[in-house]
């Protein structure tokens, strides 16, 4: 049984305990997010633009090679602090924060993970320093059903030709690579998934134009096509038709990211919120003396601290390489959800002004339904969850 | 260079019910901001290669230690944490700490010690003073620019008429005014080497200083309730109470 050790704490610390490192770290990117993300992050917004110098300025502070080792000159950290750095870049914007997450947990693990000496000593220095990366498994036509996928390599000699699109890219507007998920052997289906390391100026990739979105705006969400697009056999991340394995795995992970971030989002939004009704006063008193809010404030603080709680557990159990993917899945889908019912209510709570994009509340509003919907719907994740409890009766 | 930890203002200020100050007990502490511009100012020195190796020094108790790592993760090379704790914390004033400072420079043999001009929790602005004179080094305080000239130190200073450019030898110290440079932030990878930079735990006896306090605080009060204003309608009106009120 694994035990968990904190410098100077019980042999069973609080959930919420942190190595000094972290709590440093953690205070660092508080401040950094205050400082130099706050002031754009209502342009950013608007405009749905990520402002090119809040991307620079997250990797001049480390933000984005947070677990890639020193010697790639990365910031030699843990996914603990990964989560962390996520929850207090999402309480600012939770644009920037999933653009952090999909750095970290999704780019850099599977990089770290599966690249080769050569693959690792090209990319990573270039991730940890100015590249930033995407993910493309998504299609029009497969979504939760990611295996379904349509978009082909076909082998030529050591090159792939790669045919097909992808939809709902997260962060392709600024990607210096993509990961693109493609079947090298459609007729054995799934197990034909191939991981490939795409340059962005590869001939034959495109990058469509950028979604109108409801929320998550400053970040760049784009379809992709691959025309004829040719790309080395030296590129494949891992093995040939093993894809599958790999975004599973990491999606378990990255689960974890996201629920990270749907946490802050939720934190920053009632942040925001509770000094408020501290301050306006109606009937000749504070509106947070009233019962019927005092109630519904004690409520929502309650299961924020629970969606807390879920995450940083599923993140400790992801470190001591204890099974975790229940438990990442629950704190995935139950983050979403504590971040739709905090942000709707704290608009209430903020009455009038709370409808009006003056305020950051709206914002928080409209970024907390995607929670819901990627990196694995809510009902996948409890599908998920439910399959393991099935097992777990199993005897 | 010596980085003082110190209270960081709450949103609200109270004074402790017996009035012998006001309550630290579960305040963030942090680094005072004009110890942090001291800090990035030793560093840029040493990234400037002109100075070999930047000490950060803190007196207080076990949290201390927190902003000695910043420091370390803004650049610094090692700590030295020296132990205050209990009532001699509470009553540790500019002239203890300057003792201690004045002790440490000499063991440590500095050639230059850098601080913030002021604490912003008592507002004293005498440690770098005192120290310099218990010293009897020159000092160079509220810099707003420090350059380094063969042996000397041009200091440009900020005072009330003006700024004021003064040369000193070194060993000197100078205190750091708001602008003398923007802070660097400390980075998720200097975090990381600062956690393999030693800090070394001294206690004030062995530097030979004594801490008690030659001041004893009498009492700490609020400032009076601000005073209710008067509306008026017209500038005819107002003329008329100021004439009142005796000030025009």
């Amino acid at each position: 049984m694994f035990v968990w050790r904190v410098a100077g704490l019980p042999a069973f610390p609080p959930l919420q305990s942190f190595s000094e490192e972290e709590s440093m770290m953690r205070d660092a990117v508080k401040k950094f997010a205050q400082e130099r993300i706050a002031p754009f992050v209502s342009k950013m917004d608007e405009d749905s633009v990520m402002d090119a110098d809040v991307i620079s300025a997250l990797f001049e502070q480390g933000l984005m090679g947070i677990e890639i080792g020193a010697e790639y000159g990365g910031t030699g950290s843990s996914f603990f602090s990964s989560i962390l750095v996520i929850e207090e870049l999402a309480k600012v914007d939770p644009s920037v924060s999933v653009l952090c997450d999909i750095q970290n947990t999704l780019i850099n693990t599977l990089l770290t993970n599966l690249g080769t000496e050569e693959q690792k000593q090209h990319y990573l220095p270039r991730l940890a320093s100015d590249t930033v990366g995407s993910f493309c498994l998504s299609e029009s036509e497969s979504g939760s059903d990611a295996f379904s996928l349509k978009t082909k390599a076909e082998k030529h000699k050591d090159y792939y030709i790669i045919n097909g699109s992808k939809m709902w890219i997260s962060n392709a507007e600024h990607a210096g690579v993509f990961l693109v998920m493609a079947n090298a052997e459609p007729a054995a289906g799934y197990r034909g998934i191939t991981c490939f390391i795409v340059d962005r100026h590869t001939d034959g990739l495109h990058i469509g134009r950028k979604e109108n979105k409801l929320g998550l705006r400053a970040s760049s969400t784009c379809p992709l096509t691959f025309d004829n697009m040719k790309v080395h056999e030296k590129n494949i991340l891992g093995k040939v038709g093993h894809g599958y394995k790999y975004a599973i795995g990491m999606l378990n992970g990255g689960r974890i990211g996201i629920a990270a971030q749907m946490l802050g989002l939720a934190q920053g939004c009632f942040d925001h919120t509770v000094p408020y009704t501290r301050q306006r006063v109606q009937f000749g008193k504070r509106i947070f003396d009233f019962q019927g809010m005092q109630h519904q404030i004690a409520h929502v603080a309650t299961q924020l601290e629970a969606a807390r709680l879920l995450t940083y557990n599923a993140a400790r159990l992801k470190e001591a390489g204890r099974s975790f993917i229940k438990e990442a899945c629950m704190a995935k889908y139950f983050s979403a959800e504590v971040a739709t019912l905090t942000t709707s209510k704290c608009i209430e709570w903020m009455g009038g002004v709370g409808f009006t994009k003056d305020y950051p509340i709206e914002k928080y509003y409209r970024d907390c339904k995607i929670g819901a919907i990627y990196e694995g719907t809510t009902n996948i994740q409890l599908s998920t969850m439910a399959k393991m409890i099935d097992q777990e009766y199993d005897g | 260079c010596f980085a003082p930890f110190l209270c960081l203002r709450p949103p609200q200020i109270r004074v402790k019910p017996d009035r012998t100050g006001v309550v630290t007990d579960g305040v963030k502490h942090s680094m005072n901001p004009f110890c942090e511009i001291a800090v990035e100012e030793a560093v840029k020195l040493k990234e400037k290669k002109l100075v070999k190796e930047v000490v950060a020094v803190s007196c207080g108790p076990q949290q201390v230690q927190e902003t000695i790592r910043t420091a370390l993760a803004m650049g610094a090379d090692r700590g030295i944490h020296v132990e205050v704790s209990g009532k001699d914390y509470e009553t540790l004033g500019p002239l203890q700490v300057s003792k201690i400072f004045a002790a440490l420079a000499k063991k440590e043999q500095a050639d230059l010690i850098i601080l913030g001009k002021q604490a912003i929790d008592d507002d004293c602005n005498q440690t770098g003073q005192m120290t310099a004179a218990l010293l009897d080094w020159p000092q160079g305080t509220f810099a707003s620019e420090v350059t380094l000239e063969a042996d000397k130190l041009k200091v440009v200073r900020e005072i009330d008429g003006g700024l004021e450019t003064i040369k000193i030898k070194l060993p000197a110290v100078v205190t750091a005014d708001l602008r003398l440079n923007t802070p660097r932030y400390a980075t998720l990878p200097n975090i990381m080497k600062a956690k393999k930079k030693k800090i070394v735990n001294v206690k004030p006896a062995d530097l030979g200083v004594d801490v008690s306090s030659r001041l004893e605080v009498l009492k700490v009060d609020e400032p009076p309730q601000r005073q209710s204003g008067v509306k008026v309608e017209t500038v005819h009106d107002l003329v008329e109470k100021l004439k009142e009120a005796g000030r025009i």
